[in-house]
């Protein structure tokens, strides 16, 4: 590769390396998002459960 | 309309008695620029031209305007007062108006040190030079009361707020620079006077978004 | 402005198929420059880059405007991920504008070069944006603040450009210019795909990562209210 081909090269791949960056952040923040979802239907399938216990 | 000059002139006559009864900001800026212009000396290389000298005078102004811009709001809010003041019937952009005006006197006082030092010290100001610091210190004074307030919502606001003024004090000093060392000062005083005309307004219309709860 | 309007996934698929055809478009069919050899490749994905950073910023302003005109709660995060992707578009322009820079004169960065200069500056500002927003308890006041800021920006980039043009008069950098491309139709055509591709792409971004803060925020919102 030249030198001018290697400095493209640099360029576009910073850039899909930034955006896959991103990807990669994004990803980890859905894992979590995801996490708390779940814990929050625990938490109100308890909630139901103790109502029900409650008034039934 | 003239309500809202007397307010004006109220607040920042307010800001001037309190520092001429405490005295805490103005001498600090005062020492400090000289210290500063003290300091250039030492660190400029024997056979620097004149120009870099005017450089280094900018950056003593713009960060003995940090010091006293540090100050600026510390009053209202140790007292719990600017709560007090916003909720007066007077525009909240009075508020700022007022603090500019009263920041503008002290950044004056500490140039009317600064210049003749730097005079005396460096090298000689023209009118160009001059004209390029009075209209650079008003930028100075209505950007950094607005983001002054903004620093003084925050934690951390001792350091926050250089971060947030110098990026905006960097036409500035272009300006005032250029209009020190330029043969055609014209062309930089007159974009010291376009800039000071449009953060002027953006932040006499945003302070009342930056200061209610 | 919720996720389904217009179609995500619609977006996401015009966005890859652009950014193939940009591919071929800069690679394939877009002539050698002439003067500058290869390395002028770089004008097409580094100038949409800068463009879209602007973009960016101009949406979060925008954005910035409409929160403080009407208060809309919606508009705080969609401000915030409009600066936070300007940001790294930023940043983008500024490593692919030193890559350009050391391809073509053999320095990775020079004062002469007003818009790397220019978003140095922007870069400065945008990351006191996020020190402001994370030392501002949350609430109004930090939806406000953030917003003002935002518009100082946008009003900062034409100021700051002017300063740097009238800085250059008196710093004498040494001047380095590139012949802009006499641009042919193949590679105007490229860069116009390129552009267009980028674009999109970052539209796609901005919604991606929109979805993600609102989701957060609600799931916050939601757990406080189940009493957690």
């Amino acid at each position: 590769m030249s030198s001018g081909e290697k400095y493209v090269a640099a360029a576009y791949g910073v850039f899909v390396v930034v955006v896959l960056v991103w990807v990669a952040i994004l990803a980890a923040k859905l894992a979590r998002l995801e996490r708390e979802t779940g814990e929050l239907v625990q938490l109100a399938r308890a909630r139901a459960e103790t109502d029900d216990r409650g008034h039934g | 309309m003239s309500a809202y000059l007397t307010d004006v002139a109220a607040l920042a006559r307010k800001d001037l008695r309190l520092e001429l009864r405490a005295r805490d900001t103005l001498p600090a800026m005062l020492l400090f620029v000289l210290s500063t212009l003290v300091v250039f000396h030492f660190a400029l290389p024997a056979d620097t031209g004149d120009d870099a000298a005017y450089g280094l005078l900018w950056v003593a102004l713009v960060f003995t305007a940090l010091l006293g811009l540090a100050r600026a709001w510390v009053a209202e809010r140790e007292a719990g007062a600017l709560d007090g003041l916003v909720l007066a019937p007077s525009d909240r952009s009075a508020i700022w108006l007022g603090k500019s005006i009263a920041t503008l006197a002290f950044l004056v006082a500490a140039e009317l040190v600064a210049l003749p030092a730097f005079v005396i010290f460096f090298a000689p100001l023209g009118l160009a030079a001059l004209a390029g610091v009075v209209l650079a210190s008003i930028g100075i004074c209505t950007v950094g009361s607005l983001v002054s307030a903004m620093a003084a919502a925050a934690r951390g606001r001792e350091v926050l707020l250089p971060l947030l003024f110098l990026p905006l004090a960097i036409p500035l000093v272009v300006g005032g620079v250029g209009a020190s060392i330029s043969e055609e000062p014209g062309t930089y005083l007159a974009f010291l006077g376009l800039y000071d005309a449009v953060f002027a307004i953006l932040s006499w219309a945003a302070f009342e978004y930056v200061v209610t709860e | 402005m919720s996720i389904a309007k217009p179609p995500l996934t619609a977006l996401g698929w015009v966005a890859a198929a652009l950014v193939a055809l940009a591919a071929v478009s800069i690679f394939a069919v877009a002539p050698e420059d002439a003067d500058q050899g290869f390395s002028q490749k770089i004008f097409y994905v580094h100038v949409p880059i800068a463009l879209t950073a602007y973009a960016c910023f101009g949406l979060g302003a925008w954005k910035a405007y409409r929160l403080l005109a009407t208060r809309g709660e919606r508009y705080d995060l969609e401000s915030y991920t409009g600066v936070h992707l300007g940001t790294i578009f930023g940043i983008l322009t500024l490593v692919t504008g030193a890559i350009w820079a050391k391809a073509s004169w053999g320095v990775w960065w020079t004062w002469s070069s007003n818009q790397l200069v220019l978003f140095l500056v922007l870069f400065l500002f945008y990351c006191a944006y996020f020190m402001l927003r994370f030392s501002v308890e949350p609430g109004p006041r930090r939806e406000r603040i953030s917003a003002v800021y935002a518009l100082f920006g946008v009003a900062l980039i034409p100021v700051s450009f002017f300063a740097i043009r009238l800085a250059n008069d008196f710093i004498h950098p040494t001047v380095f210019t590139r012949e802009g491309p006499q641009m042919t139709g193949e590679m105007f055509f490229a860069f116009c795909v390129s552009w267009a591709s980028i674009t999109l792409l970052a539209y796609v971004m901005y919604r991606v990562e929109l979805a993600g803060k609102r989701t957060d925020a609600n799931l916050r919102e939601l757990r406080e209210a189940l009493g957690s």
